[in-house]
């Protein structure tokens, strides 16, 4: 039936086919002579009008590229500015002899290895006539040698531009970065339309990440060209859009006393305000002048910072993790009350030695024969592991890491910088996807005191500090506080509303951990006991001492030299004040420190001594009596406690130190 | 067994090679075309010898795949033909998830070359739709133009979400070609374009159509307001061609591309590099020579043997006068500038090669004509 229709319709088809090509043919023939038609006006009709601007077709648009928006601190302190600079340029298609000419010209201005390097390099990326940079930052005598000489060098010639500086240059190396030359990745992923011209783009830090707000839209000039190009006249210009300045949260003054307070040991610190997450400083120790990547760093500079042992290039702050030790105490004893696990008066008796029942494995105290009995506000007080030991057993592992992740750990806190490390946040399903093993609870009791796999950023960390120390609710961490659309323009806050709902739904809750870190630094048996002293706020903190190697030998019971344990220890100090009303919360990690609270304690409190300074309510600089407990409630009863013999309690102490 | 394949290999190689099966005409057509656009890639190039001798070796692999494929029957593409629809449409989803390209997401990296999967539907398109229709009753009714529609929209879509709006249109249009060929009734035709056409204003706010393809066809109504992007290229071309008079300035002597007024003249606007150069009379003869290049391909069709044949030699003939008419268009301000380039004259391989690999299936299908006894 189908075949005979087939057979049947093959002639009818064929002939359907052959009116329908030739009518597509004629629609063709019309459309080309259309097509003609077009090119006859143009050609014909309109041939002396082109023909006069083919001649006077001298004038080429030249693209005039944004100013990059300024970056000030909170009070208004320039952090990165422009200043005219002069350059040299090729445009490598009116180059007869590049060779020759790069010999002749480096007799004129001297001509480094480090730019002809980069010269060459971005030679072989660039089209003919798009001029390349031969040399940033002439000299004025420069400038002048070569005005006599231009003739002899067609092709070549001194650009005006603006060169990115950044006046405090190391101070905030790790939080601002730092722009650089554009190259050939950059080229690919920026939109051609809006970066020409631009010559160097945010690399790093805030620089990147606001590279948007920063960069601003180009202009254009139409100008007047000779046959060499060389520019004869400028007919119209239309003026670019400058970026948008920016303003950090960060106070340079506080800024500048933390980086002070290293005195530059390696570490890092984060002061973020628990009342809306703006940072108000960011510090990674050692650091590097960002000025020298500009204009592209040379070998010898760039070897010095790479081969350094301190690694200044590496951003503490937001990518070094460390085991967090004994700081997460006060957000596990936080757990336990807000999960209905303790009550702030349940008390542990704490012998020396905790053991899981039934097994045979013991974990210390940091005091041999242990604390005695002790309540929540105590076990923070004295960082009391069995405490917390027996507090993330009768959690588990589950609700531990659940609660913990509440605060950030494990995850990038959302800061307005890219880069940032995720830390670890022991859960089983971390170990299962990192190891293919199960958990096991003795591992559950040392991730309790912040030991094991625990691994966070000193901004995690803050971020965490900051959520507690304001009541519970979290604000992603922000540098940048306002944008400006000109010196004049009014400052446009950035909005940074809560990132969830609060953590405490229990004040008394929040209050008894409260207490517990006031004791810490205001107690005579306090871990830290001593930071708080001339302040004229309460201060509430914890100490974080963890080890950097597992104890193989004895030697480490022993050995009571600061240097030998420094070297094995990170020492962290979080406090945050006034207590009661928390304003600023700082994190401060030593990469080697004995203790937490002897060896980054002092750096802790100076940032806070720098934050007063700033603040215009503070009140009068009372020194403390040295015994008493200002104006912090009264501690749980103290008097039945035995004494602390040790004036420095260490903290880290499990047997065995996991893999 | 390799030992068979390797003599039927070497066996067809020497068919391919003494006893080649083209029609000389288109031949000949195809090879002036091409010669021409190396003379004028020389000069549009400013003399860069490595620039026209990359584009003659791609010419070259073309005419090498031309050849090829005039060895393979219709009949033999007709069963391939889902196959290859479907694996191209398959790597433009490819492409759409984890293609890489410069702000446009085309191409496919093989490692040892970069691919675009939409130049191969270019050729999967119409031969999709010449499969469908051929075992039907012809003059397709509404269901079998529904479907056809569907086939059409499927990789189009795919394409113009890359976003390569002016490779969409050429898929599209070379399977709407063999539609029309294959006897679409002319009141459904004019009811269908009728209604596109009342939806233009519709489209035209749909957030599928990006901002700068609006910014497009604005600027070609005042090329004056972007003078450094579009507006640019189309008032730099417009004084190229217009500046060539009737005769034209003469080879290598146009002033506009060689001061870089031009931009993009070796690619889509190496046809204003060659008007500025020939006058009217070189375009003239070029589209005569464009035009003789698709009445050949019709009158193959019209020879062809079956329908699948037919409306596929037919459906690449006439595609070819999109290219030509959208990059004419173009290059003197008629029509918005999309990425098209002028077939065989424009500098860049795979369009070159696809088209020819498409004259190779006319060569096939001129081999495999009706006898006329």
């Amino acid at each position: 039936m189908k075949l005979q229709r087939s057979i049947k319709d093959a002639r009818s088809e064929s002939e359907l086919f052959r009116r329908r090509a030739l009518a597509g043919f004629a629609l063709i023939l019309l459309g080309l002579i259309g097509l003609i038609g077009r090119y006859v006006i143009l050609q014909v009709q309109r041939y002396d009008e082109f023909a006069t601007r083919s001649q006077n077709n001298q004038v080429k648009p030249i693209p005039i590229p944004p100013a990059r928006g300024l970056i000030y601190d909170r009070n208004g302190v320039l952090l990165a500015n422009n200043v005219p600079a002069f350059r040299l340029e090729v445009v490598p298609e009116q180059v007869k002899d590049m060779q020759a000419m790069l010999a002749r010209l480096g007799q004129v201005i001297p001509l480094g290895q480090d730019d002809l390097d980069a010269f060459r390099k971005q030679l072989k990326q660039s089209r003919r006539f798009e001029s390349v940079p031969l040399k940033m930052r002439l000299t004025e005598d420069e400038i002048d040698r070569f005005a006599v000489n231009r003739w002899r060098f067609p092709g070549v010639d001194v650009v005006p531009y603006l060169n990115r500086r950044y006046p405090l240059g190391e101070l905030f190396a790790h939080v601002i970065g730092y722009v650089s030359r554009i190259d050939a990745d950059d080229l690919a992923r920026l939109d051609p339309a809006r970066y020409k011209g631009t010559t160097h783009v945010g690399r790093i830090g805030l620089e990147r990440s606001y590279e948007d707000i920063l960069h601003g839209t180009p202009g254009y000039q139409l100008v007047e060209v000779n046959a060499d190009g060389r520019t004869q006249r400028v007919l119209q210009t239309h003026v670019a859009t400058p970026g948008q300045n920016i303003y950090l949260s960060i106070d340079a003054r506080i800024q500048k006393a933390a980086e002070q307070a290293f005195d530059g040991r390696p570490g890092a610190a984060v002061a973020i305000d628990p009342r809306n997450g703006q940072v108000l400083a960011m510090v990674s120790v050692p650091t590097y002048d960002p000025n020298l990547f500009v204009d592209g760093i040379s070998h010898a500079d760039y070897g010095a910072l790479t081969g350094s042992p301190d690694k200044p290039l590496l951003n503490r702050a937001l990518r070094g993790v460390y085991p967090p030790g004994s700081t997460v105490k006060p957000y596990v004893a936080l757990g336990g009350l807000e999960l209905g696990l303790r009550t702030p008066q349940d008390t542990v008796l704490s012998t020396g030695t905790f053991y899981i029942p039934g097994q045979s494995r013991g974990y210390r105290d940091d005091r041999r024969g242990g604390f005695g009995t002790v309540d929540l506000r105590k076990a923070i007080m004295w960082s009391v592991n069995t405490y917390f030991y027996k507090l993330a057993l009768d959690m588990g592992i589950d609700r531990f890491s659940a609660w913990m992740g509440r605060f950030g750990f494990g995850k990038p806190t959302g800061i307005d910088l890219e880069g940032e490390a995720s830390g670890i946040l022991p859960s089983r399903e971390w170990k299962a996807k990192r190891f293919k093993q199960g958990w096991y609870p003795g591992e559950t009791v040392i991730a309790g005191i912040g030991q094991g796999y625990w691994a966070v950023t000193p901004l995690q960390l803050a971020h965490a500090l900051a959520t507690l120390a304001g009541r519970g609710v979290p604000y992603a961490p922000r540098l940048v506080m306002a944008t400006q659309t000109g010196v004049d323009a009014p400052r446009l806050p950035l909005p940074n509303p809560p990132s969830g709902p609060s953590l405490v739904t229990n004040q008394a809750s929040w209050q008894a951990v409260e207490q517990g870190m006031q004791l810490v630094v205001n107690d005579p048996r306090g871990t830290g006991y001593g930071l708080g002293r001339g302040f004229p706020y309460t201060i509430a903190g914890k100490s974080g001492t963890a080890e950097r190697y597992s104890r193989r030998t004895d030697a480490y019971n022993e050995n009571k030299n600061l240097a030998y344990l420094a070297s094995r220890h990170r020492a962290w100090f979080e406090m945050f004040a006034p207590a009661e009303n928390p304003r600023i919360a700082v994190v401060v990690v030593l990469e080697q420190g004995a203790w937490g609270a002897s060896s980054a304690g002092p750096i802790a409190r100076k940032i806070l001594d720098a934050w007063l300074a700033t603040q215009p309510d503070a009140p009068p600089d009372t020194p403390l009596p040295p015994e008493g407990s200002r104006s912090a409630p009264a501690p749980a009863p103290a008097a039945s406690l035995p004494d602390v013999p040790e004036d420095e309690p260490a903290e880290a102490a499990t047997q065995e130190t996991p893999p | 067994m390799i030992e068979a394949l390797h003599v039927r290999t070497r066996r067809l190689l020497h068919r391919v090679l003494t006893r080649p099966r083209v029609d000389l005409p288109l031949a000949l057509g195809l090879l002036l075309l091409a010669g021409t656009g190396l003379t004028t890639l020389y000069s549009a190039a400013d003399g860069s010898f490595p620039l026209v001798g990359g584009q003659a070796m791609r010419f070259g692999l073309g005419f090498a795949l031309l050849l090829l494929v005039s060895r393979i029957p219709p009949s033999v593409l007709r069963n391939w033909t889902p196959w290859l629809y479907a694996g191209s449409t398959f790597l433009l989803i490819v492409v759409a998830v984890l293609g890489e390209g410069r702000g446009a997401d085309r191409w496919l990296n093989l490692g040892v070359m970069r691919f675009q999967p939409s130049e191969l539907v270019k050729l999967t398109m119409p031969m999709m739709v010449a499969w469908y229709l051929h075992p039907r009753q012809l003059p397709p009714g509404w269901k079998d133009i529904a479907m056809v529609g569907i086939l059409i929209a499927i990789p189009a879509a795919l394409i113009a979400k890359q976003p390569d709006l002016g490779t969409a249109l050429l898929v599209a249009a070379a399977g709407a070609f063999a539609l029309f060929l294959s006897g679409m009734a002319w009141w459904r035709i004019g009811l269908l374009l009728g209604s596109a056409a009342a939806m233009v204003p519709v489209i035209w706010h749909l957030p599928v159509i990006h901002q700068y393809q609006r910014d497009r066809v604005l600027t070609l109504l005042n090329p004056e307001s972007d003078p450094l992007g579009n507006g640019w290229h189309i008032i730099q071309s417009q004084i190229a061609v217009g500046s060539g008079g009737v005769f034209g300035k003469g080879w290598m002597h146009s002033s506009q591309s060689r001061l870089d007024f031009l931009p993009e003249h070796t690619t889509d606007f190496i046809f204003a590099v060659y008007s500025e150069e020939f006058g009217l009379v070189g375009v003239c003869l070029m589209m005569a020579l464009y035009a003789f290049i698709i009445g050949r391909c019709l009158w193959i069709a019209m020879e062809a043997r079956d329908t699948y044949s037919r409306l596929l030699a037919g459906a690449i003939g006439m595609s070819l006068f999109v290219y030509v008419f959208v990059n004419g268009g173009m290059v003197s301000g008629m029509l918005p500038v999309v990425g098209v380039p002028m077939p065989l004259v424009s500098y860049g391989g795979t369009s070159a090669v696809t088209l020819l690999t498409g004259f190779g299936m006319l060569m096939s299908i001129h081999a495999h004509r009706k006898r006329h006894d």
